[in-house]
């Protein structure tokens, strides 16, 4: 009734294979945007309602991150069809690139800092995506796994990664974009949201355009089946190459991001370790595989359950946070294995689903 | 969408029905899940029940009552963050995270919001020069006095000379247990031991090959910096190799009951690192008993009291708790801020007739804390683990560690943080 196309004409061949063809998905695109871009970090700015802090700290900036790194991968494991288990090892290439650049190179601009680190892990990622020449699925699952753990032994092992501290931390020094600071403790919460927002909308830009063109298709032939593709002309090697380091790239500026502009200090084991592998192919599995809304959907709930779950079981019922924290794990994973039930191909396909009732609504038939 | 929102609606009612009395808050980031819970809790329990003693026995600080808000980080840098940030509005007066990783986070964020932190025989060891770091402090000891003590301690042992043997360091791979290298390295130049690494990496359970070459190497002594699981299992594969626990040397935070308890009588004769003394032989835990435990308060299962990291727990609450006290004197006000706190804590002034006074009698050791000193003294003892009786005693006095050694490589690494940040010396 509300949601539908007729009426609403295309003219131009452009306008009919923009990425909202519908007139009221278009509106709502643009709502969102204006809100994230200009609703939000007012209130940031302003501090409407207390606490901009924490949510520009522990639940924006994680989110948003976390979307772009999910948005790679989605590239590899989701369009491409090659499983990765390495991510937490490419974030932190990405993360102690932008390291080595910020502090071998003081007037670098953070903006060129971070797509140079992605540049970084896209190499990283190129070699470490050989392999998939030769073996497919759960074995270069296998592969791609000792890429995680060789590359967090190696930033523990090699004092020049970490400029030789004592400790082994790394920690980001202030850096600004346009004379506002986007890294360090006194960087104001609206300028690191922005500044991680505009990468991601640049990102989700670029991947949507990469994932629907010529590239795209040839990846998702690939996917679908190797042989046939060769056959009609797909270079597999050029092919699942580019995957990896479109998708690396992603996942090395989203950890580029991590370090400076989120937590400020990380040490690579705890803050890149295998669990890391783990939480972001659970997001594209939740938010749906070769989908880039599923992406950040699939972020979204992964990084805001758990917050939201601790706010009520400890904030509104008062519960001690160790039984909290239990539930926590237990509500996060039934959830996990419920939506993996009812609907194995995510969030995002819940979401066409249901834009596909709502087009019909209220006469079914 | 639909999550932020009801995220957005949950965080609002939160900040809603924060209750606005004057009340002095110690935020408590605790750990009571995950791989380092065995250490977590005690000191949790420790530092809420010393609070409320002191609401219940005295109605406070100074007229003032206490609380004590906990946040949950699972020892994760990112729970940390977010507690960091979700306590932070509740006007705190000093952090306590009980994690290097952080400690080493919160350093940058605290001092630009102000706040003081106390990383309390952990964290960031060149915090301990006041002169750089404004709102961190480590007093009464730091891990470099950790090491020191420990070769001081195989130094005893050998009639102070130890050149040629050989002494084996197992750590947690991360920037807690990488923290102990750099003096034990010139250490062992200036005493001439051979000095051999054996990292394990997070959450240490897995400790064969590590343990295997020691077998192998049969190093004279073994120094541990782990914690949480880790702690267990090191000392249960020390057993396994049969190797004599008397040379085997943990830190303070691997010297608990929940460490050695694990490996049964295996585990007699262990030694640990402590900078507070240890059993529940004080005072104070009569007034525990009467005020907190009896009256049904005590926090966590109350199955942890008397243990050394609930000890250890109890002692920060004092330490903070006296801070408090101090900063009220000076400012004239028993309502304090966070930077009123932090003068406190740099004005601070343990005698051994105040500890007296508050029913722990030689349970750690008097100083006085400056502007340029936020370290302490850096004394320890040595306390060995009796499995028969199930109990640690000290074995060792309060010794000093060897500062001639430490104080350089604190100046040389506040210097090196310095240059990075920008930080003019503030104490001249």
């Amino acid at each position: 009734m509300f949601y539908r196309e007729a009426g609403d004409y295309k003219k131009t061949y452009a306008e009919d294979t923009q990425t909202f063809p519908i007139k009221l998905d278009r509106m709502g695109y643009y709502a969102i945007l204006a809100i994230a871009l200009i609703v939000i970090p007012i209130m940031l700015a302003n501090d409407v309602g207390g606490g901009a802090n924490y949510w520009a700290n522990a639940i924006l900036l994680p989110f948003l991150i976390w979307a772009i790194a999910s948005i790679g991968l989605n590239v590899l494991v989701g369009y491409c069809g090659q499983l990765s288990l390495g991510s937490g090892g490419f974030m932190a290439v990405g993360a102690y690139a932008s390291y080595k650049l910020m502090t071998s190179f003081p007037d670098l601009n953070i903006v060129f800092v971070v797509i140079l680190s992605g540049i970084v892990t896209a190499l990283v990622g190129i070699m470490f995506g050989l392999p998939s020449l030769r073996i497919k699925g759960f074995y270069l699952a296998v592969a791609t796994l000792a890429a995680q753990f060789f590359l967090v032994w190696m930033f523990n092992k090699v004092p020049w990664f970490y400029n030789y501290s004592a400790s082994g931390q790394i920690s980001s020094p202030t850096r600004t974009v346009f004379g506002f600071e986007v890294t360090g403790a006194t960087a104001t919460p609206e300028a690191k949201y922005l500044f991680c927002l505009a990468l991601l909308i640049a990102l989700a830009w670029v991947a949507r355009n990469l994932t629907r063109g010529r590239i795209g298709r040839s990846w998702m032939a690939i996917r679908d089946m190797d042989i046939a593709a060769e056959i009609i002309g797909v270079a597999p090697l050029r092919t699942k190459l580019s995957a990896f380091g479109v998708s690396s790239f992603f996942v090395g500026i989203a950890g580029a991001l991590f370090f400076s502009v989120y937590l400020g200090a990380v040490e690579v084991g705890e803050a890149f370790g295998i669990q890391k592998s783990f939480l972001l192919l659970f997001m594209i599995i939740i938010g749906g595989l070769g989908s880039i809304f599923g992406s950040i959907i699939g972020a979204a709930f992964m990084v805001l359950m758990p917050v939201l779950l601790k706010n009520i079981m400890v904030g509104q019922l008062g519960w001690a946070t160790d039984i909290a924290a239990h539930f926590e794990f237990v509500i996060v994973g039934a959830l996990i294995i419920i939506f993996l039930i009812l609907e194995p191909h995510g969030l995002a396909q819940l979401w066409r689903l249901l834009k596909e009732k709502l087009r019909l609504w209220p006469f079914p038939h | 969408m639909k999550l932020t929102k009801l995220a957005a609606i949950a965080v609002a009612a939160v900040t809603a029905a924060t209750p606005v009395l004057a009340e002095l808050v110690f935020p408590s980031l605790s750990y009571r899940t995950g791989a380092y819970a065995s250490g977590g809790i005690p000191f949790a329990d420790g530092y809420a029940d010393y609070f409320t003693l002191l609401n219940e026995r005295d109605g406070g600080i100074g007229g003032v009552m206490t609380s004590v808000p906990e946040c949950e980080t699972g020892y994760s840098t990112e729970k940390g963050v977010e507690c960091y940030e979700a306590t932070k509005g509740g006007s705190p007066l000093v952090y306590q995270p009980l994690s290097t990783g952080i400690t080493y986070q919160l350093i940058p964020k605290v001092t630009a919001d102000g706040i003081p932190m106390h990383t309390m025989g952990y964290g960031r060891t060149s915090a301990a020069n006041g002169n750089i770091f404004s709102n961190v402090f480590n007093y009464p000891a730091n891990y470099w006095n950790g090491a020191s003590l420990a070769i001081n301690h195989i130094l005893d042992l050998n009639g102070g000379d130890i050149s040629g043997k050989s002494v084996a360091l197992v750590y947690h791979n991360s920037a807690y247990g990488k923290e102990p290298i750099r003096t034990l390295e010139e250490l062992s130049t200036k005493h001439g031991f051979d000095l051999s690494l054996l990292p394990i990496d997070h959450p240490g359970q897995e400790q064969k090959s590590q343990w295997l070459q020691i077998r192998r190497d049969r190093p004279d002594y073994v120094l541990m910096w782990g914690w949480g699981v880790m702690n267990q299992v090191a000392i249960q594969e020390a057993a396994n190799i049969r190797f004599p626990m008397e040379n085997f040397i943990g830190i303070w935070w691997s010297g608990s009951e929940n460490d050695v308890v694990p490996a049964g009588d295996a585990a007699n004769g262990y030694k640990a690192l402590t900078f507070h003394n240890v059993g529940s032989d004080f005072p104070v835990y009569d007034d525990i008993q009467k005020y907190v435990v009896d009256t049904g308060k005590a926090a966590g299962a109350g199955d942890q009291i008397g243990t050394v990291v609930y000890n250890r727990g109890l002692y920060a609450a004092m330490l903070a708790a006296e801070a408090a006290r101090t900063a009220q004197e000076i400012h004239g006000t028993p309502d304090i801020t966070a930077a009123m706190m932090r003068d406190g804590m740099e004005a601070l002034e343990i005698t051994e007739e105040r500890m007296v006074e508050l029913g722990m009698p030689n349970f750690g050791p008097s100083f006085k804390v400056s502007c340029e000193n936020h370290g302490g003294p850096g004394l320890g003892a040595v306390a060995q683990w009796d499995a028969a009786a199930g109990t640690w005693s000290l074995i060792s006095d309060f010794g000093p560690s060897d500062m001639d050694v430490i104080q350089p490589l604190i100046d040389a690494d506040s210097a090196a943080y310095a240059a990075e940040n920008n930080i003019e010396e503030r104490c001249n």
